[in-house]
């Protein structure tokens, strides 16, 4: 069976359609820089974000969702395709709040891949990378690329 | 108590309430399906989940403090999210627990479910700094 070439994932044009609804669409969330096997995404500055009313300060929420979503592009940049992940597991290490009315950048690296998982590693920083707002790891696993529904022998028998 | 809580702007702005019941005492957080928390189609964006399970999480530990008349500042040292099940197109409620309160921080566990309470869909610990 033949099946037409697909251009190669890439970040910067994917986020044109991927930040226009839902979610990441409502954070406001841009794409800022790209390589091999990482993304970086900007999280705006909005006065409806703030975790804490005293202080004018981006909530963790809505960085944790930054950088989610960088993990994923991510992945799909070092894979080169888009192919839906399940984030399994995401831990964050908040090193310090984030600077007054300041934007956060999220820059996340994929640096192992196999077929069915991902693994990320990545930070968040407001002025300087060398001085991060958090640390982040995460654990993702592909979607529908379970082998035993490509090998017909894997199949269980009986359920079509 | 749960009533005299406030919600800080983001978990309102994302749609985020207090359901008024509790669950150990503690208070249930829920958010409806929509816009502003879909990631891939008809589910649920895994950060607005987290969104979620942080703000119950810091809706418990408020509660406790309460009852212990303290009322520090409260900073997040980490939270680590397990997702366990797709969130589906529907409501999503979370009530956190506190596994340790200490002087200086606290270990809180969290919780959040659909439909069926007995089958979580994600589920997060937190370690929070309190000065």
């Amino acid at each position: 069976m033949t099946t037409p070439p697909t251009p190669r994932f890439d970040a910067r044009e994917a986020s044109k359609w991927f930040f226009r609804h839902g979610h990441t669409g409502w954070l406001g969330l841009r794409f800022t820089e790209q390589g091999d096997n990482w993304v970086e995404l900007e999280l705006p500055w909005r006065e409806d974000l703030i975790g804490d009313s005293s202080q004018h300060v981006l909530a963790s929420g809505p960085i944790i969702s930054l950088m989610d979503m960088a993990s994923g592009m991510a992945i799909w940049q070092t894979r080169g395709t888009f192919q839906p992940v399940a984030t399994l597991d995401l831990r964050v290490d908040y090193q310090r709040p984030a600077r007054e009315r300041a934007s956060v950048r999220g820059r996340v690296e994929c640096y192992r891949i196999t077929r069915s998982a991902a693994f990320v590693r990545g930070i968040a920083y407001d002025e300087s990378p060398d001085d991060p707002v958090a640390h982040v790891a995460g654990c993702f696993m592909t979607i529908g690329a379970d082998p035993r529904e490509a090998n017909p022998a894997l199949r269980g028998g009986g359920n079509g | 108590m749960a009533d005299r809580l406030e919600l800080p702007a983001y978990a309102r702005s994302l749609g985020l309430a207090l359901t008024g019941g509790d669950e150990g005492g503690m208070p249930v957080l829920t958010v409806d399906f929509g816009p502003m928390v879909e990631g891939r189609p008809q589910h649920f964006h895994g950060g607005a989940t987290a969104g979620l399970l942080e703000n119950a999480g810091y809706a418990a530990l408020r509660t406790a403090l309460n009852a212990a008349g303290r009322d520090p500042v409260l900073k997040p040292i980490n939270i680590t999210v397990q997702y366990l099940a797709a969130g589906k197109s529907q409501a999503s409620f979370a009530v956190g627990r506190i596994t340790r309160l200490g002087r200086r921080n606290a270990n809180v566990t969290v919780e959040a479910w659909q439909s069926d309470r007995s089958r979580p869909i994600a589920t997060a610990v937190m370690n929070i700094l309190m000065v």
